[in-house]
């Protein structure tokens, strides 16, 4: 009996792990080395492969286009960190007990549970020229109305802003559960010594934080890189590619270009961007993981 | 608590505070409440200009009834849930056999594992669309529902696995090793005495990963072409482009794909938020 047992002890961990390594290895493992491996290939997605060695990543860093996404994503990536700060004054302001307010958390939580497709729908709606409310509101302050979608100038702050409405609510659920668990004792002993408002929030709250700031950050990063629902929905990244993302140009050449090795490439770049993020994460995941 | 409570704060202070709260929700909502407004508008309304007052004729009834009569709304939504259900079942199931496999069970490279589940699940969709879009053509699953929720059952395993590892990790070990030494079989084990405690983290890891799957666009577009697979986002999507400018339609549409994950989160708030916070409380 204690025999079989130990046996059973030894496979009942690999037959519990196999359907989920099988299917993320063949799904997930698998495709990132053959889309790494494709980046070496001229290929249209039918014929047949010509092997072109680093000719595609010499043609992309010679593109135009690819460093208007390139930039793009930078621009995603800076503007983005906005939303875990503001999260975190949201959090601050509605960590509050008084009749409603669950209601109230919940419903600034909203813009992340609908879908990205929504969010860029309700956005170009919001930014119309003739009518949107965005532009009521600067004529307000007297500006003249602006083309958010079509001004290659700014249409990609435009998306930026749309992404940050979710991304903040996010954000902001992360702060208010981080806030829920402070320790009581150590603020009322800082109370006690004088420490109150910004003194307090920089010397005791914050650094209890920390877990949530961690989390908040990891996943703003990869919600920038990530952009392509919303670029796809409002703007197709025009005009003229000037919204475009690495995500969606990479999208853009594999299926309407029919150009797969080349957008292999596109994709690997920004595979390797997010692998530092990736790294780093678990780096500090397992590192918590041994203390 | 901080900030301080308001309770300690003065009346004209609470009062403020209140205020205050609530205006910031309609300004923070502002744009969501437009499209509902919208929703709700007739023709005439909008040719006269009229976007953001008070409709003048309520239209609402009609415009929702236009658009689940004269487009393939109900099939999108139809498809949506076709896909989105099995991929739920399908995800946590697995997860939660190889969470705890990897939780519970001492064997060699299972940090290894585990580390490859966590990365795998915040790679860009973009490095896996060429092989896995082949793939599926391969199988003769490009265009079906199968396709896309094969696919999502794989990916969404990345995260479930992460989630249930760290949630069965946290349970007693006594219990488990009291029923080895019984000699209880290590599936009955799983079976009785480890799913009854997991059941709170399923819930959660359900809610969570339903509104992932449902709001998916990108696998939408990449696995599937034909408006009688087409889940919801890839269908208003392409709704957008013929209705360019019916926005009462298009408003409509979009209330319609974003209600039944926004009822699900106000149904398990609580589990929702719960599955989404797991780590930034510690870690």
């Amino acid at each position: 009996m204690q025999k079989l047992h130990r046996k059973q002890q030894q496979w009942m961990p690999i037959a519990f792990l196999a359907p989920a390594v099988i299917l993320f290895s063949v799904y997930v493992i698998f495709p990132i080395v053959q889309s790494v491996w494709l980046s070496f290939y001229q290929w249209d997605g039918l014929g047949e492969k010509i092997f072109v060695g680093f000719g595609n990543y010499i043609e992309l860093f010679q593109d135009d286009q690819f460093w208007t996404a390139f930039v793009n994503n930078i621009y995603w990536l800076i503007f983005f960190m906005l939303a875990p700060p503001i999260g975190l004054l949201l959090a601050l302001f509605l960590n509050q007990k008084m009749m409603g307010i669950r209601f109230v958390k919940a419903m600034f939580f909203f813009p992340f549970v609908i879908s990205q497709v929504v969010v860029g729908l309700v956005f170009s709606w919001f930014y119309d020229p003739s009518f949107g409310l965005f532009n009521k509101f600067i004529e307000l302050f007297g500006f003249q109305p602006i083309a958010v979608l079509s001004d290659p100038n700014v249409v990609t702050f435009g998306i930026i802003a749309a992404g940050l409405w979710p991304q903040i609510a996010y954000c902001m659920i992360l702060y208010l559960t981080g806030l829920n668990n402070l320790n009581p004792d150590q603020i009322e002993a800082a109370r006690l010594d004088g420490a109150y408002g910004w003194k307090m929030l920089r010397h005791v709250i914050l650094p209890q934080l920390k877990p949530a700031t961690f989390i908040a950050i990891v996943v703003t990063v990869i919600g920038a890189l990530r952009s392509f629902d919303l670029v796809a929905t409002m703007t197709s990244g025009g005009p003229f590619g000037s919204s475009s993302v690495l995500a969606y140009f990479m999208y853009e050449q594999s299926i309407f270009n029919y150009r797969v090795g080349y957008g292999a490439a596109i994709a690997t770049v920004l595979f390797l961007m997010m692998d530092i993020y990736i790294a780093y994460f678990l780096w500090r995941m397992l590192k918590s993981e041994k203390a | 608590m901080f900030p301080t409570p308001i309770e300690k704060r003065s009346l004209p202070f609470n009062i403020s505070y209140r205020v205050a709260v609530w205006i910031a929700l309609i300004l923070w909502l502002l744009p969501l409440i437009a499209v509902l407004l919208t929703s709700a508008r007739s023709t005439a309304d909008l040719n006269a200009g009229n976007y953001w007052g008070i409709p003048t004729q309520w239209m609402l009834v009609q415009n929702y009834e236009q658009v689940f009569t004269q487009t393939p709304m109900l099939r999108y939504l139809l498809n949506s849930i076709i896909i989105t259900v099995p991929a739920v079942i399908g995800a946590v199931s697995l997860s939660t056999l190889a969470g705890y496999s990897l939780a519970k069970f001492k064997f060699r490279g299972r940090m290894g594992l585990f580390a490859t589940f966590i990365a795998g699940n915040f790679v860009p969709f973009q490095i896996l669309m060429i092989p896995v879009r082949d793939l599926t053509i391969h199988m003769g699953l490009y265009d079906t529902a199968s396709g896309l929720i094969l696919f999502h059952i794989a990916f969404q395993t990345g995260f479930c696995t992460l989630f249930m590892r760290n949630f069965i990790v946290g349970l007693p070990d006594e219990l488990i090793e009291a029923a080895r030494v019984e000699g209880v079989s290590e599936w009955k084990i799983f079976r009785h005495i480890v799913l009854p405690l997991v059941r709170p983290a399923l819930a959660a890891l359900a809610v969570l990963i339903f509104t992932f799957v449902w709001n998916d666009y990108f696998w939408a577009l990449v696995l599937v072409q034909s408006d009688d697979v087409r889940p919801i986002t890839a269908g208003i999507a392409a709704l957008k482009g013929q209705w360019m400018a019916s926005w009462q339609l298009i408003s409509a549409g979009s209330i319609v794909a974003a209600l039944p994950p926004v009822m699900l989160f106000f149904a398990m708030q609580r589990h929702f938020i719960a599955g989404l916070t797991l780590g930034a409380t510690k870690g």
